[in-house]
């Protein structure tokens, strides 16, 4: 891969994100003051490095190596660890950036009326921006250590977003668990960085990439699954999944941008980057299938239980996070299919929520589905533009899921070994799951008899939310055929990750498309039977079988978490802080005890008779005269 | 000459100086006796000194009847005070100065 030196306009690309940061220095330093026009100035910065974004794009795109290095200025430069501050632009960063901008630009849009009654406005748009700042930095940095920075900008940007009603104890314990998972797989993503300075002297993409192969297979494999356990924590995945789910205590726009769209996808990213290290290493890609395999599973189980609409379609991210991961660990063939998966789920994901957050809006922020019903009629375009995104999950055919989904159940099964017909076949079983508990999501909320609390008239959203909505629901339907046939992601993507070798099919494709929609096809049908012919009762069944009450634990992951790690963790504290106390406090206070009694009880010799003292002295000087006679004598 | 005797009367002095200043309870009679050991002392000094045939030790015995004669003023004075404030000269009775 040839690297050119930027110019005209893509040497200017540093204002990606120069601009969006300015914006959050400015909201957050202006402070009141701006509280008038925060909204306005921070969608602009946002739109503008959108439109930006498209004319780097442009010129990138009529470029021979399609790939450019913005130098920008040395970053850390002490002994032999030399790293410039640089921005790689791209194919694999141009898609990136173009879905942030974009897809953020249209959140940014909804959130001024989705916000407009939030006092704390300002500061909302403040953190998004900082948040679109610190993700387009993560993948337009040129080395680890610029994506590590931007990494942690966009943790800290979502666990401030996460507790942005933090007057509420839910949201702050949800910031908390987000953050300090997230912590575990940064850990893993920071000592692959310090394994690649290590053995490698390098941290540039560029080097790391042009080196790694002279590497020994142990090492390689041990930076893939540190990278990998860095990408889980991000993106949500097993065995770091429990955060996502709680994530959506934060405001809804936040959800549709860094839990659906954007940030949960830097897992993607990172791997799909270092597509040069996972190619040497067979085990890290193994070991990436299983953990999209698994959590793609159990995303689906999960949601099909839960009655809270974001909770179901957070789970229904993770899963579909799981099948990118899948995807990319399927090696050269899946990257892009794992990516073109990435940006159809970035359009009709984010359309979910923000719909979710319409329908939020419309019933007084309930989120619970068994208190809605009946909605289509008085939601007409929420309706619409859900419902497209929900036909686009589902992988209806033609539609963008079913496009992007297919391409990546082909290529798992294109393995043609044990592995690929297990995985395979769990990523069937999963879009069954997928198109039932999306459809149980859609019935409970949209259709049947209304059962919403009393005192709630819904209404349809202001244009400035729907609108959005309606551009994502665009996105949603032609996304998927765009990527695949009409404008393929593979030849954009041929820079990064070469030329698309020809698949030998296992399976004939058109069979794949046909099983896939008569899965989904028997998915809907369930969820018609079990939820949709009868009446939805308002509270929850208590008695209900065991799979059932799994699934609504999450299949009793954080009950594993607090078991294992939580518990454990408090019983160590407390017997450190009895040690501290008893043992190291104990000590010190034990003796500073010892000496004041001691000095007390010699004190007690100062009786304050003179006689005794004269008496002490004679029998001292007795002793000093017998001492010299002594030694006179001997 | 011999310097038993004079050795042994000083001895004999300050030995009851000292029972004195042990066994007495009266400040003025402690302050006697307090005298007696450093004339004992004086007495051994002269004793000394003649008998070696150089005066070190008479100026050393001038130089302690100075102190002394200073210590007695000072030491009476002080008596005087205690005797003023606690009516009594008992050096038992002046034992604030402990623990």
């Amino acid at each position: 891969m040839d690297v050119l030196p930027a110019e005209g306009l893509l040497a200017a690309s540093w204002l990606l994100i120069a601009l969006p940061l300015a914006g959050a220095a400015v909201l957050l330093l202006g402070g009141r003051r701006t509280d008038r026009w925060g909204h306005l100035l921070g969608t602009a910065t946002v739109v503008a490095a959108f439109l930006l974004a498209l004319l780097c794009t442009f010129q990138l795109a009529g470029l021979d190596e399609r790939s450019v290095d913005v130098d920008l200025f040395t970053f850390i430069s002490t002994g032999e660890l030399d790293v410039r501050a640089g921005l790689l632009y791209d194919p694999l960063s141009a898609v990136f950036v173009l879905l942030i901008t974009g897809v953020g630009s249209l959140i940014h849009i909804y959130s001024i009326g989705y916000m407009a009654h939030d006092p704390a406005r300002r500061r909302f748009f403040a953190y998004l921006n900082l948040f679109v700042a610190a993700m387009l930095l993560l993948v337009l940095g040129n080395s680890f250590v610029a994506l590590y920075v931007g990494w942690e900008g966009v943790g800290l940007a979502s666990y401030l977003l996460i507790a942005f009603w933090y007057t509420r104890p839910a949201a702050a314990t949800a910031a908390k668990k987000a953050f300090i998972m997230n912590r575990v797989g940064d850990v893993g993503l920071a000592l692959a960085i310090f394994l690649m300075f290590a053995q490698l002297g390098t941290t540039s993409f560029e080097g790391v990439f042009g080196t790694v192969g002279t590497l020994a297979g142990g090492t390689i494999t041990a930076l893939g699954l540190l990278l990998l356990l860095g990408a889980c924590g991000k993106s949500g995945q097993f065995p770091l999944q429990a955060w996502l789910p709680d994530a959506m205590e934060g405001p809804t726009p936040v959800s549709a941008l860094i839990h659906a769209a954007t940030m949960v996808t830097a897992g993607v990213y990172l791997i799909a980057r270092s597509a040069p290290i996972y190619d040497l290493t067979e085990t890290a890609r193994t070991v990436v299938m299983a953990v999209g395999a698994l959590t793609l599973l159990i995303g689906a189980i999960a949601g099909c239980a839960y009655d809270d609409i974001k909770k179901v379609l957070a789970y229904s991210t993770v899963s579909q996070i799981g099948y990118m991961f899948l995807a990319v660990g399927l090696g050269p063939v899946g990257y892009v299919a794992g990516l073109a998966h990435l940006l159809a789920h970035g359009f009709f994901k984010a359309g979910l929520f923000l719909g979710a957050g319409s329908v939020m809006h419309a019933m007084n922020d309930q989120v619970d589905m068994r208190r809605f019903g009946g909605l289509w009629r008085k939601l007409p375009v929420t309706f619409g533009t859900f419902g497209l995104g929900y036909l686009a999950l589902i992988g209806f055919p033609f539609l963008s899921g079913y496009f992007t989904k297919d391409a990546i159940i082909e290529a798992t099964f294109d393995r043609d070994d044990w592995l690929g017909w297990t995985f395979g076949g769990i990523a069937v079983l999963a879009a069954g799951l997928t198109a039932f508990y999306m459809t149980r999501l859609m019935l409970m909320t949209f259709f049947g008899r209304a059962r919403w609390e009393d005192g709630v008239h819904p209404h349809e959203s202001p244009s400035v939310m729907t609108v959005p909505m309606v551009v994502l629901a665009v996105g949603s339907v032609f996304s998927g055929a765009l990527l695949v046939s009409i404008f393929p992601l593979s030849d954009w993507l041929e820079p990064v990750f070469g030329e698309p070798e020809e698949a030998a099919h296992v399976i004939a494709p058109a069979t794949i498309g046909i099983a896939l929609t008569v899965i989904m096809l028997l998915g809907v049908l369930a969820a018609w039977l079990f939820v949709g012919r009868r009446e939805v009762p308002v509270t929850a069944p208590v008695r209900v079988s065991p799979v059932t009450r799994a699934a609504r634990n999450a299949l009793y992951a954080d009950t594993v978490n607090e078991s294992l790690f939580m518990r454990p963790g408090q019983w160590l504290t407390r017997a450190l802080v009895w040690v501290d106390n008893r043992g190291v406090d104990g000590a010190v206070n034990g003796l500073a005890a010892t000496l004041g009694g001691s000095s007390s009880r010699l004190g007690r010799a100062q009786t304050g008779f003179v006689r005794t003292y004269a008496l002490g002295m004679l029998g001292g000087a007795v002793l000093v005269a017998g001492a010299l006679l002594a030694v006179t004598a001997g | 000459m011999t310097l038993t005797y004079y050795l042994v009367l000083a001895a004999i002095l300050f030995t009851i100086g000292a029972v004195g200043v042990l066994v007495r309870r009266n400040a003025i009679v402690v302050f006697m006796c307090v005298e007696l050991m450093l004339n004992s002392v004086n007495l051994t000094l002269v004793t000394f000194a003649r008998a070696t045939g150089t005066i070190d030790g008479q100026i050393m015995a001038f130089f302690v009847m100075v102190v002394a004669a200073a210590e007695v003023v000072v030491g009476l004075a002080i008596i005087m005070s205690i005797y003023r404030t606690r009516r009594s000269a008992s050096v038992d009775d002046a034992n604030l100065l402990k623990y």
